[in-house]
């Protein structure tokens, strides 16, 4: 079956008559919920937030957003402000009446809030449509530098964004995550069903500062199947040197710290512990 | 589009994102409309430290709304002082279900802070950046910000 993102541009692909199938089909109703309650619960929000939803569509996501903790909502209920790039799609939301802000733009353009606005941002199944870009005068990676730049800086300090999306393939995959590693987020990919023709993809992004520390493990931490992304580059080998970074040299280090009588964080299992570096 | 909304968006176009005049936008031509919504006190909290206090009177007074007062609420503000602190626990030692979670009462305050915020919406109209003058439609309260390539 060919990818949506291959035929047409979204705002084409998502007319009127693909908006409302889309959004009365009870199929994708359920996934896009179950994908949107798996996304809430990386973002472990603990009392109602300002949430940007991008690519909200037709309020599928924005909807549950809007429920209370009792209906399943972590900390809901939420305010929540989503754009779409499909007039069809806000068409849809419009008539469902769903309780959060619209407006048109596309994510490819920026995020247009001033700093420091949302507490967090999901995104379900759109960042991959950034990854086609419409005109000659566009490349994926300026709107993909765009979208996450914005989004970073539209963040409180200590903010999360999960973003659930499809990638085409590997490639595809890296572009994105490493587009928000470029804009200032700790990053890390989980994956459901890897593998299966149900794979779903979640971006976890965070920013620094605040309750969070920036520090990815920290929502990832206990976590399967989670890959947390570094940002800073592999630093070049020195064969038979012990490598800086290493377990050894860290422990060194500590070792060093402590004996001119500062405070070093005990030593677990997890210091130095490798993390997959994907870039 | 809530006034809340109004209070954080700003000029989409690049040049303008640096400078203090692309916030907040300006409506213009705006026809307004009250949106009934759930009052929701811990949001309230939450997002008061956040709010840009000037500009929401700014944009109050060019909507012709009642006047704002000209300093924010404080969090203490939006709830009625406890009274229920000192309920003595049930004859039988059980703990009724809203003891856990005490229940704020949301003060005038509050109230009209969430009627400005989450309920008084722009409807029709235009948002004015105050530094470029671009123009952002609104219809049946969504604003639209698409740009022209050549503004990206
Ligand atoms: C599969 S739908 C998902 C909609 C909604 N998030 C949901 O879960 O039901 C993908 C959405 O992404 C939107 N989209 C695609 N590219 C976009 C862009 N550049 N900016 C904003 N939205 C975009 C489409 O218009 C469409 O509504
Ligand atoms: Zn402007």
């Amino acid at each position: 079956m060919s990818r949506p993102e291959d035929t047409l541009p979204p705002d084409l692909f998502y007319n009127d008559t693909e908006s409302r199938k889309y959004t009365t089909s009870s199929r994708i109703q359920k996934i896009q919920s179950s994908m949107t309650h798996r996304a809430l619960s990386l973002l472990s929000l603990r009392s109602p937030s300002l949430i940007l939803d991008v690519g909200c569509g037709s309020g599928l996501s924005g909807e549950i957003l809007s429920q209370t903790a009792d209906e399943g909502t972590p900390g809901g209920p939420h305010i929540w402000i989503g754009f779409d790039i499909s007039s069809s799609m806000l068409g849809v939301a419009l008539e469902k009446e769903v309780e959060g802000d619209l407006f048109l733009a596309d994510a490819g353009q920026g995020v247009p809030f001033r700093p420091g606005t949302f507490d967090a941002a999901i995104s379900i199944s759109a960042i991959q449509w950034l990854c086609n870009a419409e005109s000659s005068e566009e490349s994926p990676a300026g709107r993909l530098s765009r979208f996450f730049g914005g989004l970073y800086a539209s963040l409180r300090r200590g903010g999360r964004a999960v973003c659930q999306f499809y990638p085409k393939n590997d490639e595809q995959k890296k572009m994105v995550s490493q587009a928000a590693v470029k804009a200032g987020f700790g990053a890390g990919l989980l994956e459901d069903d890897m593998g299966t023709k149900n794979a779903k993809v979640y971006l976890v992004l965070t920013v620094g500062g605040g309750d969070l520390d920036g520090d990815i493990t920290g929502v990832v931490r206990g976590m399967d199947g989670v890959d947390v992304m570094d940002a800073r580059r592999k630093a070049a080998r020195k064969r038979g040197e012990e490598q800086k970074g290493s377990k050894q040299w860290i422990l060194r280090k500590k070792d060093q710290m402590e004996k001119k009588g500062r405070v070093v964080k005990a030593s677990s299992k997890y210091t130095g512990r490798k993390r997959r570096v994907q870039f | 589009m809530k006034l809340l909304t109004l209070n954080f968006l700003t000029c989409a176009i690049k040049s303008c994102k640096s400078t203090p005049a692309s916030f907040p936008l300006h409506p213009r031509d705006a026809e307004l409309e009250i949106v009934e919504a759930d009052l929701n006190i811990l949001f309230l909290k939450n997002i008061l430290p956040r709010l840009m206090w000037d500009e929401l009177r700014v944009i109050g007074s060019e909507l012709g709304l009642p006047e704002l007062p000209s300093t924010p609420p404080t969090r203490e503000d939006l709830v009625e002082p406890s009274t229920t602190a000192i309920a003595a626990p049930t004859s039988d030692g059980t703990r009724d279900a809203g003891e856990e979670e005490e229940e704020e009462i949301p003060t005038q305050t509050a109230k009209d802070l969430h009627r400005v915020l989450l309920e008084t919406c722009i409807k029709e109209g235009k948002l004015v950046c105050g530094n470029c003058g671009h123009e952002y439609k609104v219809l049946e309260g969504v604003a639209n910000f698409l740009l022209p390539g050549h503004l990206v």
